[in-house]
């Protein structure tokens, strides 16, 4: 069986009870990992809560994801409601237009918000101190987490340079 | 480049070397990448598609590196010639069936491809035989060095590069390790290992066949996620992976060998005497055999075979590639002898 929103086969299965009538819902990998990651999806409202306060939730949330559907991108026409339910953006404007929105859907699925990797050398000065602070970063976390102190302490004398010099340039 | 050659050919990624190529039979890196003044594919009009692709040619043609490229006109193709290339992994069957201007260029020895017009502006992929991800990404980083000095990426200060589907946002990056797993998959350890690599966040999905259903036992594992890490660190939690699953692997064939020696031989031998003799053949029932006779030389029950011709049959006897050697259109049926009469032909008995 093929994904509802693209040619991927779908590996996911799933009954949605949230409208007014049960749904099936059949998606490939990627368009799962979206889906669950979703405002409003079932993940985020399996959080225990008082039947009248989740009650009071589910209609808020209703209301927001209904404004929020309507936004649109003044780059490409692309709404938020497209987005959801197509799961690909329409140019790289989105990123910004929709930030508040995908914000906690880029945590959901990545379980982190910043990018440390390569960046394009043509990006200037000073995204390149930037990239080298996030990498460092980075880095004094897993010292952290290893209770490498010797190092992580280390990496922050660099990281603590490096933020000087980097803003006084 | 003639796609008539690429078929009587294997891509250097299957010559069955490299280290750990028993097992693990392809190292693959690709990276995912939009041009800054674009929208992304599915808000382009087919003029921007046929802008996008004919700057990618352009700005391709003027790298040293890529010199040696075949520029390949997806739409152009006929529907064997799309499928030849989807059976050889230098596009993916989204880009074989989608519509519009869209292209793949590829470099003759297939160490790297350029899907263009895909789900993002540009899926660059670098492919090596065996255990290789350090040597693929260094190759693989170069190579979008010098695209990026050409063409202008989509770059976010905070997020980085970026990309159609937010799950592939930050790196666009995704390593894949292809396995060879018979082993694990006869002793049935196999859902118990892959059921801990999803904890991991690491995807398993079988080669042929769809979802978690493998046929021919083989493999690909790769990252999940893409963002917040760097293109090293995520290429390294796919590494860290590999030498436990080879032990894995390795054990079971042992234990295997110890403990059924018998039936693993009447196995392998059965499935070599097959090939061997049939007169009409599925693709299916070939893939099993194969990976059995795959099995069988690795473990030195088969020693008149090598690695790199069975390779090549897994790839030469997938209906697309036999309608090219044979020259035309064939029907299942026809298909299944023409395959058994190409098995006999390059697995002649001892
Ligand atoms: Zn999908
Ligand atoms: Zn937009």
């Amino acid at each position: 069986m093929k994904c509802q929103h693209c040619e991927k086969p779908a590996v996911f299965h799933i009954t949605e009870l949230t409208g007014p009538e049960p749904q099936e819902v059949h998606l490939c990998e990627d368009h799962a990992q979206l889906f669950l990651a979703m405002p409003g999806s079932e993940s985020e409202e399996a959080a225990p809560a008082a039947p009248s306060g989740k009650q009071k939730k589910l209609a808020k949330t209703a209301e927001d994801l209904s404004r929020v559907d309507q936004s649109t991108c003044p780059k490409c026409g692309i709404t938020f409601h497209e987005f959801r339910q197509q799961g690909r953006l329409g140019c790289a404007h989105d990123y910004d237009h929709f930030q508040r929105e995908l914000e906690p859907l880029l945590s959901n699925i990545h379980g982190e918000k910043v990018h440390c990797g390569k960046r394009p050398r043509t990006a200037g000065a000073e995204a390149l101190v930037r990239a080298e602070l996030n990498r460092l970063k980075e880095q004094m976390r897993e010292a952290v987490d290893k209770e490498q102190y010797e190092l992580a302490s280390q990496l922050r004398d660099q990281i603590r340079k490096l933020d000087k010099d980097g803003t006084n340039s | 480049m003639k796609l008539d050659a690429l078929a009587r050919g294997c891509g250097e990624w299957l010559r069955g070397t490299g280290p750990d190529s028993d097992i693990v039979v392809s190292s693959r890196i690709r990276l995912a990448r939009n041009l800054a003044e674009f929208p992304f594919i599915r808000r382009c009009t087919e003029t921007q598609r046929r802008a996008i692709a004919r700057l990618v040619r352009e700005r391709v043609a003027e790298v040293d590196a890529w010199s040696g490229t075949e520029y390949v006109d997806i739409q152009g193709l006929g529907d064997i010639d799309r499928q030849l290339l989807v059976e050889r992994q230098l596009i993916s069957r989204e880009l074989s069936k989608a519509e519009g201007p869209r292209a793949v260029v590829v470099e003759p020895q297939e160490t790297f491809s350029l899907m263009v017009n895909e789900e993002d502006h540009l899926r660059l992929q670098v492919m090596h035989s065996g255990f290789d991800l350090e040597p693929a990404w260094n190759k693989i980083n170069h190579l979008d060095d010098l695209l990026e000095e050409r063409l202008p990426f989509a770059f976010h200060e905070q997020l980085g590069y970026l990309t159609a589907c937010p799950t592939n946002v930050g790196t666009g990056l995704r390593v894949s390790v292809m396995f060879h797993l018979p082993g694990l998959v006869l002793s049935r350890e196999i859902d118990k290992v892959f059921r801990g690599l999803q904890k991991m966040h690491l995807a398993v999905r079988g080669l042929y066949g769809e979802g978690s259903q493998a046929l021919g036992d083989f493999y690909q594992i790769s990252n999940q996620l893409t963002l917040g890490k760097t293109e090293e660190q995520l290429i390294a939690r796919v590494a860290e992976i590999v030498p436990q699953l080879l032990e894995y692997e390795r054990k079971a064939r042992q234990t295997l060998l110890e403990h059924n020696h018998k039936e693993l031989h009447d196995r392998v031998s059965r499935a070599l005497g097959i090939l061997r003799t049939a007169k009409t053949i599925s693709s299916e029932e070939t893939l099993l055999l194969l990976s059995s006779v795959r099995l069988g030389i690795n473990l030195k029950l088969i020693t008149d075979i090598d690695i790199a011709t069975v390779n090549r049959l897994f790839l030469q006897t997938q209906p697309a590639h036999l309608q090219k050697i044979r020259g035309r259109e064939l029907d299942t049926a026809e298909r299944n002898e023409e395959r058994a009469i190409f098995l006999q032909k390059h697995l002649p008995a001892a």
